[in-house]
């Protein structure tokens, strides 16, 4: 029995491989990430000290999270940030909904916000009559040809300059052809400016609160963040509650090895630290600040001593860079909000194990992603576990859907195959047929088949190893 | 083991040396003995039990492990010419039996567990003369012997002391070959693209032989290069290292 509604990785990949334009493009824009980042980080030694305290200020904020999230509410309050709190999806769309409408807003522009995506807010939003304008260069590029992100930080990654060329020239109204990177640029700058000035809303995502000073950290690189919280009467901004910290200097690090390790960069162009509405005599800045935490099924990856680590994660795209699989296929292919490592771990534990079984899998465990992982989440050793609670439902775990994936052909090849390796006489009968007759098992047989698309068949050797240690006597017990 | 070379030691062959690549094994097994090791080779070795590990079935694993432990029960270092099997063996042991009441005994074992090029450059130091024709080469890492078990350089220090070997670098070295264990079987299209790309990163090097230590990644290169009806060839780094230094 497979869980229902599962969605196949295997098949979205496959079709995503056929497509070498696609493929040319992750490829050219992955490598250069990773140079980027390497030439960030030309001392091992200096790096690992700094995984050790990112890791470290991460963990230590997990583990007083609730004190934390009472901290910063508290804070944020004594700025006059009002915090609302939402468990669903659909609370926290109902929430900002509710805060837009009171306000008569119709327009929101947003800064970049994988939490919103999560949410699916742009949609809901359209439904109920306000414009949510994205303002991200990548996003505002995706949203225009109603696509999803395909990198949780470059989400327009997936096309190139002559593919976005061909679209503004089709979508911009008056706009005339061109591949010039700045006037491309200028181009969707001037249809954002005239947003920014007229919008009655903004939305932020958030890096880092820090509970102690009640202020939101929002790293960006093109200012639209900044205009998106500082320009319209009001903002809104969204977080995952795993994104607290306790103290100011807890951001630094984070900040260094974030920028450092997402876009190669020492620091980015803005580095905002929000601590609420326009104050009184000043003469810009927002006249209402909010900030809606969301749960969305992180509570109950807390509540699991392993799992925990997941919400580690800073959203630096890392691990997704440095992925054989990833780089491959992009991130459609993974038909979720997170696409790469992280996704492949935290989309299942959101949607559940059984439903996402066949992307657990989609890992050869190379190990890549938790090498570079700037808080050294170790992604591969979540995802065995994953596989684990996807076929196993008696682990006395929280996962969601565990024991959903369970096969009973995939139990008894398990079981076959431990009952044959643990006893060495049956396994030495296995491999003397292997060695004998492996030859003929057909090219085609099923699993075979799957190797021997890309491969010629595996032929035993005459003899094996034990079989000729028995025969030539080197020294054994 | 105190800096002073042990005179004995276990070899454990892996089932994919076994099955698939006895020479390998032979070759490691004579590398060690010629560097004055005396070479113990336990009946009764199958599989490290990483294929049911990684797939979550981890009493399945686990029932496979104690019977492979129980072989080795001298306190002597467990060679093996693997680098994924070491992994699982020294790194993936102590996780899969947390908690289990053998749990010391197999934490025991799991520390003395090398892979061969490991052992024969950090703890033989051995010396090797080239006597081969010159031949040109690349080396393939294996991601785990890299990654789990944190070989730095061994396998290369190796070729290197080869006088008439010259080792072009792949352009991804530490890019996975796509073999993944059922990961090949599970997602053979995604798995095909990467062993595509390694092969196609392989042949650009100009090398005629493609080293490595892991039967698995060998397997996967070598299946994709057939299939091409490549001229390159793979070997496992032992037997290279065997072939060319023995004596004739």
């Amino acid at each position: 029995m497979h869980a229902e509604n599962e969605v196949h990785f295997r098949d979205a990949a496959a079709k995503a491989l056929l497509d070498p334009q696609l493929r040319a493009n992750f490829r050219r824009a992955m490598d250069g990430l990773i140079a980027k980042r390497k030439a960030q980080f030309p001392d091992p030694r200096d790096l690992q000290d700094l995984r050790d305290l990112s890791t470290a200020i991460r963990s230590r904020s997990l583990l007083c999270l609730p004190e934390l999230l009472e901290q910063l509410e508290a804070s944020c309050a004594k700025n006059g940030i009002k915090v609302h709190w939402a468990e669903t999806c659909e609370q926290a769309n109902e929430l900002i909904l509710g805060l837009l409408e009171a306000r008569g807003a119709k327009t929101m522009v947003k800064g970049k916000s994988m939490v919103s995506e999560e949410m699916h807010l742009n949609a809901f939003l359209e439904k109920h009559g306000i414009e949510a304008l994205e303002s991200d260069l990548g996003e505002y590029i995706i949203q225009q040809d109603g696509e999803t992100p395909s990198h949780i930080i470059m989400p327009a990654i997936h096309k190139n300059k002559d593919q976005i060329a061909r679209q503004f020239s089709q979508k911009i109204k008056d706009a005339k052809y061109t591949e010039d990177v700045d006037e491309l640029t200028a181009m969707a700058r001037k249809v954002l400016r005239e947003k920014f000035l007229n919008a009655d809303a903004g939305l932020s995502g958030v890096n880092f609160a820090v509970a102690e000073t009640g202020t939101l950290c929002l790293v960006e690189n093109e200012g639209n963040g900044r205009m998106s919280t500082h320009v319209p009467p009001i903002h809104i901004a969204v977080m995952g509650l795993e994104k607290v910290v306790a103290r100011l200097e807890d951001a630094a690090p984070l900040y260094s090895i974030l920028t450092r390790s997402a876009t190669g960069q020492a620091v980015s162009t803005y580095f905002n630290l929000i601590t609420g509405p326009r104050g009184e005599g000043e003469k810009d800045g927002p006249q209402e600040v909010h900030l809606v935490i969301l749960d969305n099924g992180r509570s109950r990856i807390y509540a699991d001593p392993q799992l925990r680590a997941t919400l580690r994660c800073i959203r630096c795209g890392a691990c997704m860079n440095h992925c054989p699989v990833y780089t491959r296929v992009g991130g459609h292919a993974y038909e979720a909000i997170y696409p790469g490592p992280i996704g492949k771990i935290l989309t299942p534990q959101m949607e559940g194990v059984g439903v996402r079984h066949d992307l657990i899998h989609g890992s050869s465990l190379c190990g890549a992603c938790g090498e570079v992982c700037p808080v050294e989440i170790p992604i591969p050793e979540i995802l065995v576990r994953l596989r684990r609670e996807a076929t196993h439902e008696d682990l006395g775990s929280k996962v969601a859907g565990k024991g959903t994936g369970r096969t009973a052909t995939e139990d008894w090849a398990w079981r076959l195959w431990a009952g044959v390796i643990k006893r060495p006489g049956l396994y030495r009968v296995a491999t003397w047929f292997a060695t004998r007759f492996g030859k003929a098992l057909p090219a085609n047989a099923p699993l075979i088949k799957n190797w021997t698309q890309s491969r010629t068949k595996p032929v035993p050797a005459r003899r094996s190893l034990s079989e000729r240690m028995r025969a030539e006597g080197v020294p054994h017990e | 083991m105190n800096g002073t070379k042990p005179k004995r030691v276990y070899f454990y062959g892996t089932c994919l040396v076994d099955l698939f690549f006895p020479d390998a094994g032979m070759a490691g097994i004579q590398l060690l003995r010629r560097a004055g090791v005396e070479v113990v080779f336990p009946d009764g070795q199958t599989c490290c039990g990483q294929p049911a590990f990684n797939c979550g079935y981890f009493e399945e694993a686990r029932d496979v492990a104690r019977t492979q432990v129980a072989l080795f029960p001298e306190d002597l270092p467990v060679i093996l010419p693997s680098g994924s099997c070491a992994g699982m063996m020294k790194v993936h042991y102590p996780e899969l039996f947390h908690g289990q009441p053998d749990e010391a005994k197999v934490r025991a074992f799991s520390a003395r567990v090398y892979e061969l090029t490991q052992f024969l450059v950090d703890v033989l130091d051995v010396k090797l003369k080239d006597l081969g024709e010159p031949v040109k080469v690349t080396w393939h890492s294996s991601c785990h012997a890299v990654r789990d078990l944190g070989l730095k350089g061994e396998p290369q220090a190796l070729i290197g002391q080869l006088a008439n070997v010259e080792l072009a670098p792949l352009a991804r070295e530490y890019e996975c070959c796509g073999f993944g264990g059922t990961f090949a079987v599970r997602h053979p299209e995604i798995s095909g693209a990467m062993v595509a790309d390694k092969i196609a990163d392989a042949t650009a090097t100009g090398a005629s032989v493609v080293l490595s230590t892991d039967g698995g990644c060998l397997m996967n290169v070598n299946g994709a290069l057939e299939a091409k009806r490549s001229q390159l060839k793979v070997q496992h780094i032992a037997e290279f290292l065997w072939e060319r230094t023995r004596a004739r």
